[in-house]
C-alpha cells in the first residue's frame, strides 16, 4: 500500500474506473430482469379478431363480447335511444368526441358505423372498471334527469349510450369504441377494420 | 451449566451479547411510556404473525388464474387448520394497518417526528408505503371479483401518467388485462421481494431509533440529565422494564385478534369483502367496488378530484402526493415543543380536525359517491350533485391544508414551557 500522504493518482483512477465499469455492469444486468416484466410472446399473440351475430342481439338489449380479455359491448339502440343521445348532449363533457378515441367511422353524433348498432369497449375510461347498464327507467337511482346509459360502479362515472362521458364524472374521455367491420348485414367482426388489416 | 454454555458462546461470538446490551438490557427508554407506546411493539408482532401465517399458506395456495380461487377454498375446507391459517392472516393483514395508523398518529402526538428522530420518521413512512404495496400485491391472490378489479384500478393508476403511462401500466401486469401473467408476479412480490424490503426496513428504523434514543410522551430529551452512572436518570432499560410491559400489550391485543378472527374474520365487508368469495370475472365489475378499508381515505381523495384538461392523472397525483408529504413532516412541522402537552390550541384543533376529515375521507371511500344522496337545486359550478362528492372535495383540501398551513400554525401557535425532567400527568 501507498502510505504517502498524496493519494496515488493512478491508483485512485483504477479505483474510480473499476467502479464506473461496475456499475454498468450492474445496470446491464439490470435490463433481463426488467423485459422479463414485459407481456410474453404468448400473451402478445393471443387477441384475434372475434366475430358476433348480430340477429342473436335483440333489439335495445347490450351484448357482452369478449375481445381481447376485454369486455366490448354491442347494443341494438331502438329510435328512443337514439333519440336519448340528443337529450344528453348539454350535459356532456366531450359531446363531439374530439378529445376521445374512435376509428373514424366512428366519429359522428352516434359514435358508430350504423346509429342503430353501438360498438364500444366497455371499459371506462378512468381506471378500467366496467360500467353497467342503466336504462331511462332508472331516474329513481339515477336522478330524476336521466335519460338512459352507463353508469361506473368504481368512481361513479356516467356515459350516455352512445359511451359519452358526462360532466363531472371523475372519466377524462368518451368510452373506446374498438376497430370493428361488417361483413354482411348481420355478421360484425370486432378488432378488424380497413386500417388494422393494412397494418 | 448454562452460565458456562453461554460463557463459550460469547467468547467466540461477543456480537450477540453485545446487540442484546445494546438494543435491550442496556438501552434506557423514557420511564413514562403511555398507552400509545404499545403499538411499535404491536407492529413487530403481527410482521411476525403475517410472516409465519403466509409461509404456511403458500403450502397450499396456487398461484395460476384458474387455480387460485379454489386453492384458497380448498385451504378454507380441505386443508387441516387451513381456515384458521387464512383468517389468522386475513385478520393479520388489517391488524397491521389498525397497529400502524395508532403508531403513526402517536407520533403526531408527541411530536416522535421531529429533530433528531426525522430518519426515524422516514424509514416509518417508507414501511408505511411498502406495507400499502405488500396488502395490494396480497389482496390480488385469492383471485376473487375484488381482487380482480381492485388491481385493475390500481394497476390504471399508473396508467394515467403522462407520456409513459399506458407502457408503464402493460409493464406492471404483464399482459393486456389483469391476468394470470399479473397473478403470478403479485404472487412473487408478496411472498418474497416486499416482505424482504419490509425486514431491511424494519431493521433500518429499529437502528435509527436505538441511535438516538426514543422520544416519550413529554417530548423531553431525557439524556440532558444523567446519573452517576451515565445513564439517564428518567430512563429505564428496555429490558426487562418495556418487555414485561409490551408483554401484557401482546397479551390484551391477542386477544382482541382472537375474537375478530373466530367471530368476525370478515368484519361485515370491511376486512373481507363480500364481492371476494365470487371469482374473479374479467367482463363483469361487481356493482359496487371499494378498496379494503385502510386504502380508503386515499381513495376518497382520488375520486374527489374532477379530471383537468381530458386527462385523470391529478385525482392521481392529489393521491400520491397525500402519501409522499407524509415524508416532509417533520420539516413542516416548526413548532419548538414537541408534545402536545406543550402546544398551543392551534395544532391541537388542526390534528383534531386532520384526524374526523381522515375518518369521513376514509368512510366516504367505503361507500358509493351516491351515500349521501344529491343536492336539490342546481347551479353552474355543481358538476355534480352527489353530496358525497363534495364532502369528499372538502375533505380532501383539509388534509392538504393541515400539512400546507403546517409550517404557519406551529410556528405562530402559543406553546407552553417544556419541563427539564418526565412529569406523571
Amino acid at each position: 500500500m501507498n502510505d504517502n500522504e498524496k493519494p496515488d493518482k493512478t491508483r485512485r483512477n483504477l479505483v474510480v474506473a473499476t467502479s464506473a465499469v461496475g456499475a454498468a455492469v450492474g445496470l446491464g444486468a439490470a435490463v433481463p430482469f426488467v423485459a422479463s416484466m414485459w407481456p410474453s410472446e404468448r400473451a402478445r399473440a393471443a387477441g384475434a379478431p372475434v366475430e358476433v351475430d348480430l340477429s342473436r342481439i335483440a333489439p335495445g338489449e347490450l351484448a357482452v363480447i369478449e375481445w381481447r380479455g376485454k369486455p366490448v359491448w354491442v347494443i341494438r339502440r331502438t329510435p328512443e335511444m337514439l333519440a336519448s343521445l340528443k337529450a344528453a348532449e348539454a350535459r356532456l363533457s366531450d359531446p363531439r368526441s374530439k378529445a376521445s378515441e374512435q376509428p373514424k367511422y366512428a366519429e359522428n353524433e352516434y359514435r358508430s358505423a350504423k346509429p342503430d348498432v353501438m360498438v364500444m369497449e366497455g371499459v371506462c375510461t378512468h381506471l378500467g372498471c366496467s360500467p353497467q347498464l342503466k336504462g331511462a327507467d332508472a331516474k329513481g337511482e339515477m336522478g330524476g334527469d336521466w335519460v338512459g346509459g352507463f353508469y361506473c360502479p368504481c368512481h361513479g362515472s356516467k356515459f350516455d349510450l352512445a359511451g359519452r362521458v358526462f360532466r363531472g364524472a371523475p372519466a377524462p374521455t368518451n368510452l373506446k369504441v374498438p376497430p370493428y367491420t361488417f361483413v354482411s348485414d348481420s355478421k360484425l367482426v370486432i378488432g378488424e377494420d380497413e386500417k388494422t388489416k393494412g397494418v | 451449566m448454562v452460565a458456562r454454555l453461554w460463557q463459550w458462546f460469547d467468547s467466540r461470538m461477543p456480537t450477540v451479547g453485545a446487540e442484546w446490551r445494546k438494543h435491550a438490557a442496556e438501552y434506557y427508554a423514557p420511564k413514562n411510556f403511555n398507552f400509545w407506546y404499545f403499538f411499535g411493539s404491536l407492529a413487530l408482532l403481527v410482521l411476525v404473525i403475517q410472516i409465519v401465517s403466509g409461509i404456511f399458506l403458500t403450502m397450499n395456495y396456487k398461484p395460476d388464474a384458474n387455480l387460485a380461487f379454489g386453492s384458497v377454498e380448498y385451504i378454507m375446507r380441505d386443508v387441516p387448520g387451513g381456515w384458521i391459517i387464512r383468517y389468522i392472516h386475513s385478520t393479520g393483514a388489517s391488524a397491521f394497518f389498525i397497529v400502524v395508523y395508532l403508531h403513526m398518529f402517536r407520533a403526531l402526538l408527541y411530536g416522535s417526528h421531529k429533530e433528531p428522530r426525522e430518519l426515524v420518521w422516514i424509514f416509518g413512512v417508507l414501511i408505511y408505503l411498502t406495507l400499502m404495496g405488500e396488502a395490494f400485491f396480497g389482496y390480488l391472490l385469492p383471485w376473487g371479483q375484488m381482487s380482480y378489479w381492485g388491481a385493475q384500478v390500481i394497476v390504471n393508476l399508473f396508467g394515467t401518467v403522462p407520456f409513459i403511462g399506458p407502457d408503464l401500466a402493460l409493464w406492471i401486469r404483464g399482459d393486456y388485462v389483469v391476468s394470470d401473467a399479473t397473478l403470478n408476479r403479485f404472487f412473487a412480490l408478496h411472498v418474497i421481494a416486499f416482505p424482504l424490503v419490509l425486514l431491511g426496513l424494519v431493521v433500518a428504523h429499529l437502528l435509527a431509533l436505538h441511535d438516538v434514543g426514543s422520544n416519550n410522551p413529554d417530548g423531553v430529551d431525557i439524556k440532558k440529565v444523567k446519573g452517576p452512572d451515565g445513564h439517564a436518570l428518567d430512563g429505564i432499560p428496555f429490558h426487562p422494564y418495556y418487555t414485561v410491559k409490551d408483554l401484557v400489550g401482546s397479551v390484551v391485543f391477542l386477544a382482541l385478534f382472537c375474537f375478530v378472527m373466530f367471530f368476525v374474520p370478515e368484519m361485515g365487508g370491511y376486512f373481507l369483502e363480500n364481492n371476494n368469495f365470487i371469482p374473479a370475472d374479467p367482463l363483469k365489475t361487481p356493482q359496487h367496488i371499494a378498496p379494503v378499508w385502510y386504502f380508503t381515505p386515499f381513495y376518497s381523495i382520488l375520486r374527489a378530484v374532477p379530471p383537468l384538461f381530458h386527462s385523470q392523472f391529478p385525482g392521481v397525483l392529489a393521491m400520491g402526493v397525500a402519501t409522499l408529504i407524509l415524508f416532509f413532516l417533520p420539516w413542516l412541522d416548526r413548532s419548538p415543543v414537541k408534545s402536545i402537552r406543550y402546544r398551543g390550541t392551534l395544532y391541537k384543533a388542526w390534528l383534531a380536525v386532520f384526524v374526523i376529515v381522515f375518518l369521513v375521507l376514509g368512510y366516504l371511500g367505503t361507500e358509493p359517491t351516491t351515500v349521501w344522496g344529491q343536492f336539490g337545486f342546481d347551479a353552474f359550478f355543481l358538476d355534480t350533485k352527489d353530496v358525497a362528492t363534495w364532502v369528499a372535495r372538502v375533505g380532501t383540501v383539509i388534509y392538504f391544508l393541515f400539512f400546507f398551513l403546517m409550517p404557519w400554525y406551529t410556528a405562530r401557535d402559543k406553546v407552553l414551557p417544556v419541563p427539564e425532567r418526565v412529569v406523571y400527568h
